[in-house]
Formats: C-alpha cells, sequence, structure tokens
C-alpha cells in the first residue's frame, strides 16, 4: 500500500470512529439530554437512564478511540484543532464529567434534591457536547482563525465566542437534534406506555426540524460560504509534506465542487434526507427497530456530508488559507499510518463482535415496574 | 520566547489533572482482579457468600471506576488541548500506544463493565464470570498501553528526527513495545495497583471484623485480599523499577537525584538512608549513608558506578554545546540548503539536539547563547534533588511498612488468628490512604525526575505547551480543580455510605443492618449466621 492511499484509508477510518461514536454514544446522548424532557417521574428517569445503562461506557470509548487515533493517524490536527478550540474542547469535556458519575451516583441516593441535581448533571453530558461538536463542524466550514510558524508551532487568533457564530449555530442545533432523534428512537425500542409515546413525538417533530436546518445549512453553504481550493500543482500528495509546502486559494462555491466533480458523492446529503424521512415515517408507523435504524442513516449521512464538503481539506485556515490542513499533510509517517491501519484493522471487527454481542444479552423493554423491582441494583 | 508562567501553569494542570486521575487508577486495577478471584471462588464452590462479596466490592469498584473514567476522559485529550507543540513533535510515536489502548483495552473494559453490573441475570454464571475477568484484563491492558507511551517518554527509542516535518517519527514499532523502561514500569505500576485494591479491602474488612458485624463475609474478604494482596507487595518491592535506571540519561538523572548522589562513587556505591540534599552546594548535609548498598541495588553488581550529578552535568554541558551546532544546521537546511555534508554534519550531531533546545528558555535563536545562558541551561538539566530524594523516601518506606501489615495479616488469616490481633484490625482501617500516598509519591519520582524533559533527551518540557494565554490557563485550572474536587465529594461520601453499610448495601435480606432492622440480631456481637 503506497502512502498516498494510506492516506485516505485513514480519512475514512477517522470519519468511521466519528460516525461510530455518534451513531453509539449519539444515542445515549440524546436519552440523557430528553432525561429532563420526557421523564415525567423518577422511575420513569430511571428507566431512560437504564436503557443506556449497559452500554454508554463502551459507546463513549467510541469518542475516546476517534480521540487517540486523531493522535495517531492525525498529529497535527490533534495539536492544532484541540488547542485552537480549547475552551469547546474543555467545555466538552466538563460537560462529559458529569455523564460516569451521573450514571452511577444518582440513585444511590435517595434525596430528590441529589436526584435532581444529577438528572441536570446527564442532561448537560448529553445536550452540551452534542451542540459543541456541531458548532465546531460548523467553524471548520468558515475556516479557523491560526496560522503555523515554520517550526510548526501552531498558534490560534480567534476567541471563543467567535466561535458562536449563526452558521455554526445552525449546524450546532443540527447535531444536537439528530442526536435527540436518535436518543428518541433508542428509547422507542427500549421502553415502553406512554415514554415510549413521548420518545416517538420526540422523535418525529425532532427529524422534522433537523431536515429543515440540514437543507439550511446547505443552502446557506451554496451561496453564502467561501470554499478553498488547492491551487499549487506542484504537490506531492503521496510524499512527505507538511501543511506549509502548499498554496491554498480561497473560492466562492468550492465545498461543492467535489458534488460536481464526483456525483457519486451526492449520496452523502441524500442518505442524510432519506434517512430523516424514514425516521419519520417508521416512527409515525410506530416501526422503532426501523425508526431506529433510519435515524443512524440520517446521522451517517449528514457527517458523511460534511466531510465531503471539505475533502480533502480537515481543518481550513481563515488567517493563512495556504496553513490550511488537509488530509495529505496533518498525517502521521508511513510507518505508524500502516501499524495503526493494521490494529485498527484486527481490533475493529473484534470490538463490534463483542458490542454486539452486549446488546443482544441485554435485548429488550424496561418498564418502571422493573426499576421499582430492582431498585438498589440499576441506576 | 514562550512565558516561563504559562510552563509552570501548564505543568500544574498536567500534574494535577493527572494526580486525581491516579487516585482512581490503581483501585481499579487492583480491585478487578480481587472481584475476578472472587466470583472465580463462588462460581467453584457455588456459596452464596462469594457471589455477595462481588456484588458488594463491585458497588464499591464502580463508585470509584466512575471517576476513573471521568478524570480519564481528560488525559486522552490534554496533550492536544495543552501541550499542542509535543503532540505535533512526538505524536507520530506517542499517539499510537494511546489509540491501541482505546481500540484493543479500553473498548473491552468499559464495554464488559457495563455487563458486569447489569448482566447477573442474562448472562449464565461461567459468563459472567468472563466479563468480570475481561473487566480485570481490559484495565491492565489499558494500563500496558499508557505505561508504553509513559515508557517512551522517559527512554525514546525506536525513533528519529525528521527535518522535512519538523519531528520526531517512528522507525521501529518493536522497539517502542519492548523498550524495557515500559515494562518494567508496567509491571511495578500495576502491582502497586494490586497493592492498592488489597490494602482497600484490608481496611474495610478489618472494619467490619472490629464492628463484629457480617463475620463469614468479612473474614472471607480479608482472607483473598491478604494473600492476593501478599503477592502483590512482593511484586512491587522484588521487581521494583530500580532495573530500569541504568537505561538513558534521563533515567541515570533520576537515580542519582532519589539517592542525591552529587559525585560519582566508586563502586559499590553508599546508600544515603537520610540527610538533607543541598542544590546550591551539591552537597547533603547530615548524610547517614549505608556502604555499598545503593551500588548493589542500582546495579546489581560491586564494580559498575553509578554515575553522580556532577559528573552528568559535565556531559550535558558539552551535548548543548554539540546540540547548538545541531541546531544551527537544522536552521540552514529548513532555509533550504540540503547538501549533503550539511545533512551529514547535522546526522552526525543530532542526538544532541535535543540538548540545544534546552537554550530555548533562554535565547530563541539557541546559537547566540551566552556562556552564563549556557549554565543556565546546565543546571536545568538535572531533577532537583530534594524533592525526588524526600518522595522516593516516602514511597519505599510506606511499602515497607505494607509488607509488614499484610505479610502479618497473611499469616494470621491461615492461622485463622486475625480476629485476636485487633490492634492489626485497627491499624488496616487507618492504613486505607496508605497505598493511594504511595502511588502518588511513585507517580511523582517518575515524572519529576524527568525534568527539564518532556521527552527524555529530545524535547524540552517548556516547548512543549500550547501558544495560550494565562487568562485561559487560570481559568481552564480553577475549572478542573472546582469540578474535580466537588466530584470527588461526592465520590468519598458514597464511599464512607456504603462502606459503613457493608454487604447490607445488596438488600439480600442476609446481612446485619436488615437483620437488626428485621430484629434477627440482638446485639452486634452475635454475628449473623453464616449465609453459605
Amino acid at each position: 500500500m503506497d502512502y498516498e492511499v494510506l492516506k485516505v484509508i485513514w480519512w475514512v477510518l477517522i470519519g468511521v470512529l466519528l460516525i461510530g461514536f455518534a451513531v453509539t454514544d449519539g444515542f445515549d446522548m440524546g436519552v440523557t439530554a430528553l432525561l429532563r424532557v420526557i421523564g415525567r417521574t423518577d422511575s420513569e428517569r430511571r428507566v431512560m437512564m437504564n436503557t443506556v445503562g449497559p452500554h454508554w461506557d463502551g459507546n463513549q470509548v467510541w469518542f475516546i478511540t476517534a480521540g487517540g487515533a486523531i493522535f495517531a493517524a492525525w498529529p497535527v490536527v490533534y495539536a492544532v484543532a484541540f488547542s485552537g478550540f480549547y475552551w469547546a474542547m474543555l467545555l466538552v469535556l466538563f460537560a462529559l464529567f458529569f455523564r460516569p458519575v451521573g450514571f452511577e451516583y444518582r440513585s444511590k441516593v435517595e434525596d430528590p434534591r441529589w436526584r435532581s441535581a444529577w438528572d441536570w448533571g446527564l442532561t448537560i453530558g448529553g445536550a452540551v457536547p452534542a451542540l459543541v461538536f456541531g458548532v465546531a463542524f460548523g467553524n471548520l466550514l468558515l475556516g479557523v482563525p491560526f496560522t503555523i510558524d515554520e517550526f510548526m508551532r501552531s498558534t490560534y487568533t480567534g476567541s471563543f465566542w467567535a466561535l458562536l457564530n449563526p452558521f455554526a449555530l445552525v449546524t450546532g442545533l443540527v447535531s444536537l437534534l439528530m442526536l435527540v432523534m436518535h436518543g428518541g428512537t433508542y428509547l422507542q425500542m427500549k421502553t415502553d406506555g406512554d415514554l415510549r409515546e413521548r420518545a416517538r413525538k420526540v422523535s418525529l417533530l425532532a427529524a422534522i426540524v433537523v431536515a429543515a436546518l440540514f437543507a439550511l445549512a446547505g443552502v446557506w453553504l451554496a451561496m453564502g460560504i467561501d470554499g478553498m481550493v488547492i491551487t499549487s500543482t506542484s504537490v506531492d500528495v503521496g510524499g512527505v509534506i507538511t501543511p506549509l509546502d502548499k498554496v491554498v486559494e480561497v473560492r466562492e462555491g468550492a465545498w461543492l465542487a467535489n458534488y460536481s466533480d464526483y456525483p457519486v458523492t451526492i449520496l452523502a446529503p441524500v442518505i442524510g434526507f432519506a434517512g430523516l424521512l424514514l425516521t419519520v415515517l417508521m416512527s409515525a408507523a410506530n416501526r422503532c427497530a426501523l425508526a431506529f435504524v433510519s435515524s443512524s442513516l440520517a446521522i451517517t449521512g449528514i457527517i458523511l456530508t460534511a466531510g465531503v464538503s471539505l475533502f480533502p481539506f480537515v481543518m481550513p485556515s481563515s488567517s493563512n488559507p495556504s496553513h490550511s490542513l488537509t488530509l495529505w499533510d496533518v498525517v502521521s509517517s508511513e510507518l505508524t499510518l500502516n501499524i495503526m491501519f493494521w490494529v485498527a484493522m484486527i481490533f475493529v471487527p473484534i470490538i463490534l463482535a463483542y458490542t454486539a454481542w452486549g446488546y443482544y444479552k441485554m435485548r429488550g423493554r424496561l418498564t418502571t415496574d422493573f426499576i421499582e423491582g430492582n431498585k438498589y441494583s440499576t441506576y | 520566547m514562550i512565558s516561563e508562567s504559562l510552563v509552570d501553569i501548564s505543568r500544574l494542570q498536567f500534574a494535577i489533572t493527572a494526580l486525581y486521575h491516579f487516585l482512581f487508577v490503581p483501585l481499579t486495577l487492583g480491585l478487578s482482579f480481587i472481584l475476578a478471584i472472587m466470583e472465580s471462588t463462588y462460581v467453584m464452590t457455588g456459596k452464596q457468600v462469594y457471589q455477595d462479596m462481588v456484588k458488594f466490592w463491585g458497588k464499591l469498584f464502580g463508585i470509584n471506576f466512575a471517576l476513573g473514567v471521568t478524570t480519564g476522559l481528560t488525559m486522552e485529550f490534554q496533550f492536544g488541548t495543552n501541550w499542542a507543540y509535543y503532540s505535533h513533535y512526538v505524536g507520530d510515536i506517542f499517539g499510537a500506544p494511546l489509540a491501541i489502548e482505546g481500540l484493543m483495552a479500553f473498548f473491552l473494559e468499559s464495554t464488559m463493565i457495563g455487563l458486569f453490573f447489569f448482566g447477573w441475570d442474562r448472562l449464565s454464571r461461567v459468563q459472567h464470570l468472563a466479563v468480570t475477568w475481561l473487566v480485570a484484563i481490559g484495565s491492565n491492558l489499558s494500563a500496558l498501553w499508557i505505561l508504553i507511551a509513559n515508557g517512551w517518554m522517559q527512554n525514546p527509542v525506536g525513533a528519529e528526527f525528521n527535518y522535512d516535518t519538523m519531528r520526531m517519527e517512528m522507525t521501529s514499532f518493536a522497539e517502542v513495545l519492548f523498550n524495557p523502561v515500559a515494562q518494567v514500569k508496567f509491571v511495578h505500576t500495576t502491582s502497586a495497583g494490586y497493592v492498592t485494591g488489597a490494602m482497600f479491602v484490608l481496611g474495610i474488612s478489618s472494619y467490619y471484623l472490629l464492628k463484629k458485624r457480617d463475620m463469614p463475609f468479612a473474614r472471607r474478604s480479608f482472607a483473598i485480599a491478604s494473600s492476593f494482596g501478599f503477592a502483590a507487595i512482593l511484586s512491587v518491592i522484588i521487581l521494583g523499577d530500580e532495573s530500569g535506571y541504568e537505561l538513558g540519561d534521563v533515567q541515570k538523572a533520576k537515580l542519582a537525584a532519589i539517592e542525591a548522589e552529587w559525585e560519582t562513587q566508586e563502586p559499590p556505591a553508599d546508600f544515603t538512608l537520610f540527610g538533607f540534599p543541598d542544590q546550591d552546594d551539591m552537597e547533603t548535609h547530615f548524610a547517614v549513608k549505608i556502604p555499598g548498598v545503593m551500588g548493589l541495588i542500582a546495579t546489581r553488581s560491586t564494580t559498575e558506578e553509578v554515575t553522580g550529578l556532577i559528573d552528568l552535568k559535565a556531559e550535558h554541558e558539552e551535548r548543548i554545546r554539540r546540540g547548538m551546532e545541531a541546531y544551527a544546521l537544522l536552521e540552514k537546511m529548513r532555509a533550504g540548503d540540503k547538501s549533503e555534508p550539511t545533512v551529514a554534519a547535522f546526522d552526525a550531531l543530532k542526538d544532541d539536539l535535543g540538548y540545544g533546545l534546552l537554550l530555548k528558555k533562554y535565547t530563541e535563536n539557541v546559537v547566540d547563547a551566552t556562556e552564563a545562558q549556557i549554565k543556565m541551561a546546565v543546571e536545568d538539566s538535572i531533577p532537583h534533588v530534594a524533592p525526588m530524594f524526600w518522595t522516593f523516601r516516602i514511597m519505599v518506606a510506606i511499602g515497607f511498612l505494607m509488607l509488614a501489615m499484610i505479610a502479618l495479616s497473611f499469616w494470621s488469616s491461615i492461622r485463622n488468628t486475625v480476629e485476636q490481633k485487633p490492634w492489626l484490625l485497627k491499624a488496616h482501617l487507618w492504613a486505607i490512604p496508605l497505598p493511594w500516598i504511595a502511588c502518588e509519591m511513585g507517580w511523582f519520582v517518575a515524572e519529576f525526575g524527568r525534568q527539564p524533559w518532556a521527552i527524555g533527551e529530545v524535547l524540552p518540557t517548556h516547548l512543549g505547551v500550547s501558544s495560550l494565554s494565562m487568562g485561559d490557563l487560570f481559568l481552564s485550572l480553577g475549572s478542573f480543580i472546582g469540578l474535580y474536587t466537588l466530584l470527588l465529594v461526592a465520590e468519598v461520601y458514597l464511599m464512607f455510605k456504603f462502606g459503613r453499610m457493608g454487604p447490607s448495601a445488596l438488600h439480600t435480606g442476609r446481612y446485619y443492618h436488615e437483620q437488626k432492622a428485621s430484629g434477627a440480631v440482638a446485639a452486634p456481637a452475635q454475628a449473623v449466621k453464616d449465609p453459605a
């Protein structure tokens, strides 16, 4: 395998990890974000928490592993993005802190104030990261103010508040509501009675709003946001290069160029919209498992759309477009990419196998009766 | 130039978040194996009390594990947020073990922990036992990969500087994997975790034995923990990590600092039991020495030297001067001169580039460093001796104290005389914090002793930081401390609550508090009947 192919494979693998994260951890974030919205009684909230109880921790490792994989395969992105988006990243971490402890500690004390406090913690732990991830993606499409010096030290010159611009808030809402929808479809599968009914309504409504916002973001991208193109012809994409070795130009409509250059990529937004439509239809028809699959498809399509629009860029620089990070120049050495490729090939199938076994063993719906009968051994 | 206070606060933030994380990790490493042993006994004997033991100690395990996960999240991302240049400079090597940890270990541990808690009614006995073992194996594998990463920071083998990409790149994965420093660290650190798990179970079981409640439960827990702990404490001490100190310059400087070995002594070197190290005068006041012992321990010979700090500094000065030349050649190459003689000259000197970079603290250009600046960089090139000297001694003293306690408990447990020694039980109860203190001291010795390097002899710590503002750092450091402390208070509160409740927390109706509530136990002295 040559270096160029490996670079593309790693773009795909990072995408797989991010999508894996959104599809698995996404539903438990959605469930906890909904905790106070559709969980009316203590027992209902406990039912919701316990539907994801055996799985949220494993799911969260998709996020941690995505972080580790970016470190190993795209060290430049790991360095520039996480230090640049310092406060966004810390906000995500701080919010995530409340998840492990929220799940584990909430029901260990009877006091309603204690429980209510952890419910808020879990809500924050689900909603805030979902929102921030979307905001971050929005800002990638807008370009991020950073430069890199000749020793490859990066400096971010924007502020945290500048990240919260109108376009990024739209993509943030897409992200938040898509995970809420996803959590809703999961709850349709795993609960019964009133809770299931409320979850169904939430999924329906969220899917419709996400479709509208996703379309809005698309139009905005086409009309109002300039993309970037690598214009230097001498860039050896299969060679050892750094982000400083190329020339990039800002060009109107460039983020949509891939769709006309490679028409097959239109499938990404199509899958996104089709998934959303199917989520609406399947939720309406009370076909909960299919609704969950549709919602997973929608998430996959939406994330792919962001990735394809940017391709081959990963983190465009608005301060100096030529310093933008692309998948050709942020990668590790060929040896490291190769080793990590084989590690991923071996372990991802094993992970999928035991994760599937875990879901299989814990299959079935949870009811408030079950929680009340097992209140000392459940979350 | 990077502000020194920015570097200091970045280091403080990393140290605090790592020390917090390391409050929870050792117990996870040790208690997971204790749970697996208890459950194996349950599956083999079928006795209910062993399942209750797994469930009860599992509850405490879960309370601890939650904060381990929480504080661990930070560690995966903090290299990027706060040590961006470090991440760029060594990510090619350092990122790999972190990613592999996720794929090989953390997924396994985290998926299985869910089934451990929720799978009792869904899995067969043997399946559940397998899940518990996989939790233990997963968390220990996780430690393996983290220590491979950490071992590489101490002794960076299997990598080379690439002047085109301005970073270190991997040349041999096998060397990174089989780095002797990493292997030694893995054994030492996980054994320390096992001791922590054992001391935890011993201390809390002692509390029940002292209170004379749930005796069969407590006695069995005590017995398992003391035998497991005995093997573990022997492993920590005997397999300790002295042997790692022969490798690489950073480890040599660390050893010399720990032992306050200023001048290289005639082998075998004396061991300084006690004294007051003085960095300025380069000597140890009021030193109490045991002849020959350090040479024997550190080199396992009577003829090999333990290099002293004065000699190390002299070596470092030469290497800093060569590093300045290497830096000049690097700038020449970066400016476009990649002719054969330049590259060859650089290759000959590039192992000393890191020493040249030590001067970046004083002068941006490195090559124009004055004699005074070189002197300061030489002073920087060894760790501060006194903190190393003391933390190491505290760790070792606690280690031997725990050896004595665990050995006695193990012996008494075999002879079934534990309950006749209330003083030993009391000692165990009060000794619960000891393994944590020893672990944190050990972490300090390893990481503070690595200074001034982030990556030994390759990248000085002060170069590794992200370009952030002091305001950012103060606010994030404050937030970390505030949030972690808040969560730690909740954790300790629950630990005490459930520790006091004991197995009654399981609400099986078989244990003390519930029996008492239902009137089945008249007085605490009358122990609950063996539920087995």
